[in-house]
């Protein structure tokens, strides 16, 4: 019970970082930022919010300020036609740079969450209130952008378009489509939810910031997108079991187990090598669903 | 409406047919260039002097024995890692966990100081630098087995395994290997003197592990440039086909490549507790392990580029810790120097590989 009502809110910046990931690898480029973009999401949030007392402005001022990264990032890669894990590494490390530095006049600050909502006041109903109609707005709309992002892929032409620039981009380039801005797009887009993402951790989730909030999370949103085999809702359902294993090694510790700190901090991490090694054993599934051109250079006149 | 007929500039990417020398070395001096002009900028907005913040980053370190010394100091490890790293990556192969194969080769290395504290053997110390290795390459190696067995992206696990050695790093330095006279802070008891390596410059931090990363260098070189393995690599990585079709083993790759990156970091994890910090404590790096991929790819991934980078590396973290001192700049400034000079590098690099033609193009207008 109060592992559901808890999953939900420390996965929401999971599940948009690894959705907007997804997006940008189904159109073929990988983009290791996304722990830097994540973590200059949350530092912008957290002190636009603060400044000016208003969080709406901070998780557009953190969204955008990771977009503004992942657009650099899209430089790189698309026009400077540089090695998609090299740029990533580059800029993951200058997202965390500029986080440092833009979070440092506010490190241990706290501030007023995000509320939580109370829809159809439904929220005091007993067990399920809370869990379904309790939760704040960026809980619902995590789960607008598993259904949005599914339709995506499956019913839309746009879909269409972004998963033939990631699967063969010469193809999709002779038939008219201009694939380096529908890449451009993809990254902006991959950006944006790593700044959300990044925003909802430090003005909602955990409403503070001290550097090194992200924790290792935006690389895990990057192997989710694998445990996801690039689908929405599968994506979707590796987060949440991701959120639950982690909420569930904290209850066995408020059960009065121990358990060394050190090692609850280790485990994403090995959770993640894991599991990481066992979906990836079958490689013809992996092959399946992988974007065939994911993290090859692409030249437009090439 | 007669048609007229407009001749337009237009730039096209030609691919050299040789790498050009000049290219190389004018990418690099503008990646360096272009990083401080931004950095100008950045401290002007955070109201910084750019002269005193100048005269930090590259007057104070190389005007002094000591400013020379810290150099020499932090250039070793960064060769070593950024040596070892260059054989995967030329193979298409991406350790970047180097930071956690540093801290196993340190803990190893560490573990066997204490075990052997009082004891003055010369032998120490040659014992350490081997165990460090094994330790740093056996980290790796997790990750290699994952990737050939299992298929498992190295990326993603050597970054993992990198917290999983931090983590525990914290444990041991918390608990089992903690200095039981040392009033509970988190650190180990200090190596004994045979356990430490000795001083390169008089007086100063400086030390022989250097020596380590020059023989990094020397074996990189004769290996990646001189003998067929190497080459085998490195067609690995370019032409992942013609590699194939030439029986060349991608598992091999992965293993060589994994295992000299975690070997050089090991080893860079030796250096550091047998060097500068003499014990075990929470931090045995301050980042090494990712400054040095910058410092491989800004050497073009070539052992001796990686030389030059590694030393312009270390003048970035000791000017760092001068600008922290004289011009208060926040230490996270170094970071955004470095990756924007790796930004700059890659966004430049497109010039070694291509050339810019400015081709006309007729472009056909109604008016």
């Amino acid at each position: 019970m109060f592992i559901i009502l808890g999953t939900l809110g420390a996965t929401t910046p999971l599940l948009f970082a690894s959705l907007g990931e997804m997006v940008v690898e189904r159109s073929g480029v990988l983009n290791l930022s996304i722990e830097g973009m994540m973590a200059t999401g949350a530092a912008v949030a957290f002190a636009i919010a603060t400044l000016t007392g208003s969080l709406t402005l901070g998780f557009a001022a953190g969204a955008l300020a990771a977009a503004l990264l992942s657009v650099i990032f899209g430089w790189l890669v698309l026009a400077s036609l540089a090695n998609q894990v090299a740029a990533g590494l580059a800029i993951g490390l200058l997202g965390l740079g500029v986080s440092a530095l833009v979070g440092k006049p506010f490190e241990g600050n706290t501030i007023a969450g995000l509320g939580k909502l109370n829809i159809f006041g439904l929220a005091h109903v007993p067990v399920i209130g809370p869990i379904l109609f309790g939760q704040d707005i960026m809980v619902y709309s995590g789960i607008a952008l598993i259904v949005a992002t599914t339709f995506l892929f499956k019913r839309t032409k746009l879909g269409l378009i972004i998963r033939a620039v990631g699967e063969a981009p010469t193809a999709a380039r002779d038939i008219g489509y201009p694939v380096v801005r529908i890449r451009l797009c993809c990254i902006a887009f991959g950006g944006l939810m790593a700044g959300l993402g990044g925003a909802y951790l430090a003005i909602a989730y955990t409403a503070l910031w001290a550097e090194g909030l992200v924790a290792g999370r935006g690389w895990i949103a990057v192997a989710l997108v694998v445990f996801g085999s690039w689908t929405p809702l599968r994506i979707a359902i590796g987060v949440y079991v991701f959120g639950a294993i982690s909420l569930l090694e904290l209850s066995i510790q408020g059960l009065g187990i121990y358990i060394p700190s050190q090692f609850l901090s280790a485990s994403p991490y090995i959770v993640t090598i894991v599991v990481l090694a066992f979906i990836s054993r079958d490689a013809a599934y992996l092959r399946l669903n992988r974007p065939l051109a994911l993290g090859k250079v692409f030249r437009s006149d090439g | 409406m007669p048609e007229r007929v407009l001749r337009l500039p237009r730039l096209r990417l030609e691919l050299r047919t040789e790498r050009s020398g000049f290219a190389i070395i004018g990418v690099s001096i503008f990646a360096v260039a272009a990083t401080f002009a931004v950095a100008v900028i950045l401290l002007a907005i955070l109201g910084k002097s750019p002269v005193r913040v100048a005269d930090a980053f590259f007057v104070q370190p190389l005007s002094s024995v000591n400013g020379l010394a810290e150099i020499v100091l932090k250039t070793g490890p960064l060769l070593l890692i950024a040596q070892g790293l260059a054989v995967g990556y030329r193979a298409d192969v991406w350790n970047i966990g180097a930071e956690g194969q540093l801290i196993i080769g340190g803990i190893a290395a560490g573990a066997l100081a204490l075990a052997f504290q009082d004891s003055n053997s010369v032998l120490i110390l040659p014992a350490m630098i081997l165990v460090g290795a094994v330790a740093g390459a056996a980290w790796a190696g997790i990750a290699a087995l994952l990737r050939v067995r299992c298929n498992a992206s190295e990326i993603l696990t050597t970054f993992m395994l990198s917290g999983v050695a931090l983590q525990l790093l914290y444990y041991l330095v918390t608990g089992p290997l903690r200095d039981p006279a040392g009033l509970n802070f988190p650190q180990s008891a200090t190596f004994g003197d045979a356990a430490l390596f000795g001083a390169l410059i008089p007086d100063t931090r400086a030390n022989t592990s250097l020596l380590l990363g020059l023989a990094a260098t020397l074996v990189a070189y004769v290996f990646m440039e001189r003998s067929v393995h190497g080459f085998r690599l490195i067609v690995g990585g370019l032409a992942p086909n013609a590699a194939r079709y030439a029986g060349f083993s991608e598992a091999r790759a992965v293993w060589i490549g994994l295992l000299a990156g975690g070997a050089c970091a090991g080893l860079a994890g030796v250096g550091e507790v047998a060097g500068p910090i003499g014990m075990l404590q929470r931090v045995l790096s301050p980042g090494y392990g990712f400054a040095a991929i910058i410092v491989a790819f800004l050497g073009g991934l070539h052992p001796i580029g990686i030389v030059f980078a590694a030393a312009l590396m270390a003048l970035l973290y000791v000017g760092g810790d001068f600008a922290l001192v004289s011009a208060s700049v926040p230490t996270a400034f170094t970071m955004i120097f470095q990756s924007l000079l790796l930004t700059f590098y890659l966004a430049g690099a497109l010039l070694m590989t291509y050339r810019v033609r400015v081709v006309p193009r007729n472009v056909r207008v109604t008016p």
